[in-house]
């Protein structure tokens, strides 16, 4: 009972000082904060689907009319959280470390970008493009067709290989995707090379709300399905097959799990989640080029669902909300902050902030920062944030 | 029902075995032996997990030698490790429903779906993994992790995940090892029992020789990748070149060992 007001007024209290302080990054942080202890209370089930569909659906479309960047910071978090459930598909549960998981994700942008963009006009002649803008939906599944396929076609030579090998050739393959988006712009202008394509039609939205939330509301929905989907995989024989080739791939194939077929699996539903999201992600951005799907993104998104816990839903979309807003909220803003200190030169310990060399800038923390975090996560909590459960399930037992 | 004619295995210049004979139509074989024999190879030849050199081996008519050990599973070969390999992470219900694997006639759609046929497959899939835990005696265990269990447990829960794919063959690789003689000895019961229930077929490989002589209908005794010796317990027991195997020359030819 105590618990149960206390997520309610918590909830509540923290969005609206959101509204009261549209402006304040700790603010909203406490309003996300609201949301994980919701989350993680010890309150009735529907009092907690309550909460959090009423933050999702309704409180957080409210605070993005009060401070739009929010909406923007919601919306990528949505994108990285089905990024980060793909991922966790194929690292968390099948055991397969892929380091170059954002190929997929150029994939399914690159699709979009070209079709829904005049360059296609470059590539086949005439003037028939960009697509109107409804085919982006279609484009949805495309996308995670084409994304689905790429990861089948990389997986079927280099699936027999395990760990540490299996990790080297897909941070080739994320490396060479990135590449040939880079250079193919000649002979055939297929990419239009570091340039980038723009500008990329967006979809049209049949809610009578502003675009941005419009767009928030598509990417939640998407997450919403991609959820679903990732649970009724996991919760199934071809999640048990995935999770036993993880534990022990020999007895798995030695128990009647067919490796290959399991393994591809994984690969394409991964990439599939990951091609949807390239698509909303090119849409989203009108603009996209190489730079955009590097290494870096990669590794990134396999931090996200390191941090959350490998193998658990929830642990992946956690990780993914944690990093992103890390990235795009906190860091930034502490590095905002002490600029602003270094800028008033302001005195500590009687070393005036003013004299700082340049090699020292507050926004070269960042990365540091977020390096030093996973370092101590990896430390003090290597099961991540929210380690995977096992199901407790009734059995036939009298 | 199950054969293997002149398997023979190498591994660079050492042979592992050497023109192996093995056939069997039922009941509880043992695969005797001094250590690196040649017993496991032979399991993992049977299994698919090694290829033969020459050699052919086939169940119930169909040749094995080629397959992928999860093809040879789905027709009814199942086997369980010397070095226990459970899925140590998920639980023991899991371990069993990963057995069963082969046998689940669901696809994606099903899956993606979740309509009646799921639901209703899925239910009775746990509801066989609760009747092989307590099969196995392992009942109100099905939600432990796997790694949690004691010794004498896990080994049973791989009898039972094996049990899972409902083989008709099934391939025991030293089920008693780290268990004490009354376990063993239960055990050895519930063996008889599957082979009397369900007519499966046993192969054992086996060190603890007290079991050997009372479980099984034959022994087949391998040395240095060949067979040595094969017939009813009494009579292996009683062969020359066995006790010269297992305890040197002097033994055999009847002189007193110091």
């Amino acid at each position: 009972m105590i618990a149960a007001t206390a997520a309610v007024a918590f909830v509540a209290l923290s969005s609206a000082a959101v509204a009261l302080f549209p402006r304040s990054i700790l603010v909203f942080l406490l309003f996300q904060g609201s949301l994980l202890y919701a989350y993680v209370a010890r309150i009735p089930g529907w009092l907690r689907a309550t909460l959090l569909g009423a933050a999702v659906l309704v409180l957080m479309p409210v605070i993005g009319t009060y401070n739009g960047y929010y909406l923007e910071v919601a919306t990528q978090v949505g994108i990285f959280v089905a990024l980060a459930l793909g991922l966790n598909i194929v690292v968390g549960l099948a055991g397969l470390l892929d380091l170059g998981y954002v190929a997929f994700f150029a994939v399914g942008a690159y699709s979009w970008a070209i079709f829904g963009s005049p360059h296609a006009n470059v590539l086949f002649g005439g003037t028939g493009f960009p697509l109107p803008s409804w085919w982006f939906y279609p484009f949805l599944l495309i996308g995670l067709t084409v994304a689905a396929g790429t990861g089948v076609v990389l997986g079927l030579p280099v699936l027999r290989l395990r760990g540490d090998y299996l990790a080297i050739v897909t941070l080739g393959f994320g490396e060479v995707i990135r590449v040939l988006a880079n250079n193919l712009d000649k002979p055939i202008n297929v990419t239009n090379g570091p340039r980038g394509i723009t500008p990329i039609s967006r979809p049209p939205l049949p809610l009578e709300v502003s675009y941005a939330v419009g767009f928030y509301f598509l990417a939640l929905l998407i997450v919403v399905v991609v959820i679903l989907v990732n649970r009724r995989l996991e919760d199934s024989h071809i999640g048990r097959a995935w999770e036993a080739i993880r534990e022990d791939q020999l007895a798995a194939q030695a128990m009647g799990v067919p490796l290959v077929r399991a393994k591809l699996l994984a690969f394409a539903s991964g990439a599939s989640f990951a091609g949807v999201m390239g698509v909303v992600f090119s849409a989203k951005q009108v603009f996209i080029n190489p730079e955009s799907f590097t290494f870096l993104e990669s590794i990134g998104v396999l931090a996200m669902v390191i941090l959350g816990g490998m193998g658990s839903i929830p642990g992946a979309i956690v990780g993914a909300t944690v990093v992103t807003v890390l990235n795009l909220q906190v860091l930034k803003g502490l590095s905002l902050w002490l600029n602003e200190l270094k800028n008033a030169g302001v005195t500590i310990f009687g070393y005036n902030l003013a004299n700082l060399p340049t090699q020292l800038e507050p926004a070269k923390y960042e990365r540091m920062i977020f390096g030093l975090i996973l370092v101590l996560m990896m430390i003090f909590r290597p099961q991540g944030i929210f380690p995977a459960r096992r199901r407790q399930r009734e059995l036939g037992e009298q | 029902m199950f054969e293997a004619v002149d398997v023979t295995k190498t591994f660079g210049g050492l042979t592992a075995l050497q023109r192996v004979t093995f056939a069997l139509d039922g009941g509880i074989a043992s695969i005797i032996g001094p250590n690196g024999a040649g017993k496991t190879t032979l399991f993992n030849v049977f299994t698919g997990l090694y290829r033969p050199d020459i050699g052919a081996v086939t169940f119930r008519g169909r040749p094995l030698v080629g397959l992928r050990p999860d093809e040879i599973t789905a027709l009814g070969v199942c086997r369980t490790f010397q070095n226990i390999r459970l899925f140590a992470n998920m639980t023991a219900a899991e371990n069993i429903l990963v057995g069963m694997h082969s046998r689940i006639r669901l696809g994606l759609r099903d899956v993606l779906t979740r309509g009646r046929r799921f639901v209703d497959a899925e239910g009775a899939l746990w509801q066989r993994a609760g009747v092989l835990l307590e099969r196995v005696g392992l009942r109100g265990k099905g939600n432990e992790i796997a790694r949690n269990l004691a010794y004498g447990e896990q080994r049973r829960l791989e009898l039972a995940r094996a049990l899972a794919s409902e083989p008709a063959l099934l391939l025991l690789d030293e089920p008693t090892a780290g268990m004490t003689q009354a376990e063993a000895g239960t055990l050895m019961a519930l063996l008889r029992r599957l082979v009397g229930e369900l007519g499966l077929a046993i192969i054992l490989i086996e060190h603890n020789m007290r079991v050997v002589m009372e479980v099984s209908d034959r022994v087949t005794v391998l040395d240095h990748g060949e067979k040595i010796a094969e017939g009813p317990p009494r009579e292996v027991q009683a062969d020359a070149r066995v006790i010269e195997a297992y305890l040197g020359r002097r033994a055999a030819t009847g002189r007193a060992v110091p």
